[in-house]
């Protein structure tokens, strides 16, 4: 009796301990990573990695991945995941080359990526209701290939370059604010980000769909529509990747058939390392930009390392499986704890 | 005469999954402020029973009625809003979601930013969830805590909450404290003590007879998907429910049905 008395204010100090540590974790860890990323390329390239041009270039950068990740973090929400977005960003921007080549007015360059995506997306979503195909895996992998096709077909394979003032504005140019010039990528994903933080936050169907991705057993007999709800976030996704398209074709100004090609990867990979969770009804905005800013921030030091790009990819891959073994440790202090 | 009424009453519902028979001219009637009882088997049928009184199924044949009014559930929904809730075995809760989350999926207190986008006041469900807790007695440490850090007891405390928190008359409850550690089991029964005192009808399937004993007031039996027996609990004993779910009305609980295979 005495022994376990004495016992009992340590266990309950380590117990707080761990309880005050993990939500700060939970919240912020992605940003943390972004520190020590962001320290680390200062420490390897200390003239270069904070100067302006160096910053602003690498959120223009990361700017198609980025609005990419966003899109595809309200599918994984869900639990689902969407492999057709690279192709899908393919698809909106050669549909804007191809018009503008055509002479189509501007407002329907601009409407017609977000349509073709949003149509995709319809199509993804339809596909896991209605057909009941056994996982989001094979309806995406299925529209992957069938907008990848149709991107060659409307464009004859071939790139086509030449697009309005107003989309290479968007993506390519920057805004002078006081003595800084600011790409006005930057506020582009300043703003998705935050209605998407709005949508997923403050909105039922927002809220909907964390619940969805949480128990969608429970989301069922609580009389939310889940079928409905699900064809709305890979809408919404696919939405995303058709802006995300508009903005490459801005950048680059043309529409090229491999645009995108692999990109959906990146898209994951951004989501994951921000601390959503494959499994659905976990992860936040923040983080998924936290998530898309380490993917540009490796790519950047290694690339002013002058770091060849097949090295790149191994070492994303490693991070990945890092980030996701340290969030298994933390899930594991966590359950031990509660 | 109202007094008279079931709030809930089942008429002759059958259910048939293809070939095989769930349920067989099962009647069923529940009062205002009344507990009662559902034992039987594995396979017995009381899960369809509920499923088919929350909306989840419907009859292959029979009709329901509510407040003596013959009703068709197409949905829960259907049957939540004449006031019939369910607690689900699986406990139907969203684990990432907090507290006052859960008990508003899907019916969430909305405001106007601007007058016009429409964004869910999570301030205002936050109070009325936890007026609500307060009014069931039941005690959190705070309804922004997300579902999966509480104990087993007070999330189906917080399940029942969400079941009764828009006007709930009938509560169904499927094996509300099979899975609770012992010293929780006794709050969700004076739970559900409240919940009659607050004039609500609850149906309460368990496994546990000491559970039965302690908070209904009728016990009824299924067996092979049928009526078999039914009584005021004060009218009968531990050994004859015991019976009754092995399918015997003998009353000593030991003997072998095997007169009825």
């Amino acid at each position: 009796m005495a022994t376990s008395t004495a016992e009992l204010p340590e266990s309950t100090r380590d117990k707080s301990l761990t309880v005050r540590i993990i939500p700060f974790v939970d919240r912020y860890g992605a940003l943390l990573l972004v520190g020590v990323m962001g320290f680390v390329s200062y420490l390897l390239e200390p003239d270069v990695f904070l100067t302006w041009g160096n910053i602003s270039n690498i959120f223009r950068q990361i700017s198609f991945n980025a609005i990419l990740a966003i899109g595809e973090f309200i599918v994984i929400v869900t639990a689902g995941i969407d492999l057709s977005v690279g192709s899908v960003l393919a698809l909106a921007m050669m549909t804007t080359a191809v018009m503008t080549r055509d002479g189509y007015p501007l407002p329907l360059l601009i409407v017609a990526p977000f349509i073709v995506g949003i149509a995709s997306g319809i199509v993804n979503g339809l596909g896991l209701t209605k057909l009941h195909l056994p996982h989001p895996f094979i309806m995406t992998l299925g529209t992957l290939n069938i907008a990848r096709g149709l991107t060659n077909l409307i464009s004859g394979g071939v790139p086509i370059s030449g697009l309005p003032d107003a989309v290479r504005w968007m993506g390519a140019s920057d805004i002078r604010i006081f003595n800084l010039d600011v790409p006005v990528s930057i506020f582009v994903i300043a703003i998705t980000y935050f209605i998407v933080w709005i949508f997923l936050q403050h909105t039922r169907t927002g809220r909907h769909i964390y619940a969805i991705g949480g128990n969608p057993q429970a989301a069922r007999v609580s009389g939310i529509n889940v079928d409905r709800t699900l064809v709305l976030a890979y809408a919404l996704c696919g939405m995303l990747a058709g802006f995300s398209g508009l903005l490459l074709a801005g950048r680059t100004n043309s529409g090229f058939p491999n645009a995108g090609l692999g990109q959906e990867l990146d898209a994951i990979s951004a989501v994951i390392i921000g601390g959503a969770s494959f499994f659905g009804g976990r992860g936040t905005v923040l983080g998924v930009f936290a998530g898309a800013l380490v993917i540009g921030l490796m790519r950047n030091v290694l690339n002013l390392h002058n770091v060849p790009v097949f090295w790149q990819q191994v070492l994303i891959g490693v991070v990945i499986i890092a980030v996701v073994y340290l969030d298994v440790l933390r899930r594991r202090a966590g359950s031990a704890n509660a | 005469m109202s007094e008279m009424i079931p709030i809930l009453e089942a008429r002759g519902i059958s259910k048939y999954f293809g070939a095989v028979t769930a349920l067989e001219n099962v009647n069923l009637r529940l009062m205002p402020g009344e507990v009662l009882g559902v034992v039987g088997d594995n396979g017995a049928g009381k899960s369809t029973l509920m499923k088919i009184l929350a909306g989840l199924y419907q009859p292959s044949k029979g009709e329901l009625l509510a407040q003596g009014q013959p009703v068709h559930f197409r949905s829960p929904k259907d049957a939540r809003d004449r006031g019939i809730e369910m607690v689900y075995q699986e406990l139907a809760l969203a684990g990432n979601l907090r507290i006052d989350e859960n008990i508003f999926l899907g019916r969430e207190q909305m405001r106007r930013l601007w007058g016009v986008v429409p964004l869910v006041d999570h301030t205002a469900n936050a109070a009325r969830a936890q007026e609500h807790l307060d009014k069931l007695r039941i005690r959190v440490k705070s309804v922004r805590q997300r579902v999966e850090e509480l104990s087993g007891g007070q999330r189906q405390a917080v399940a029942i909450a969400r079941a009764t928190a828009f006007d709930a008359r009938v509560v169904i409850m499927d094996e509300p404290t099979a899975a609770l550690a012992i010293k929780e089991v006794g709050k969700v029964l004076d739970l559900v003590k409240d919940l009659k005192n607050h004039g609500i009808g609850v149906i309460f399937i368990s496994h546990r007879l000491d559970d039965i004993f302690y908070v209904c007031d009728r016990v009824m039996a299924l067996f092979h998907g049928r009526n078999f027996a039914e009584a005021p609990l004060g009218q009968s004993s531990r050994n004859e429910v015991i019976g009754w779910i092995m399918g015997n009305k003998t009353g000593t609980g030991i003997k072998p049905a095997a007169d009825l295979n």
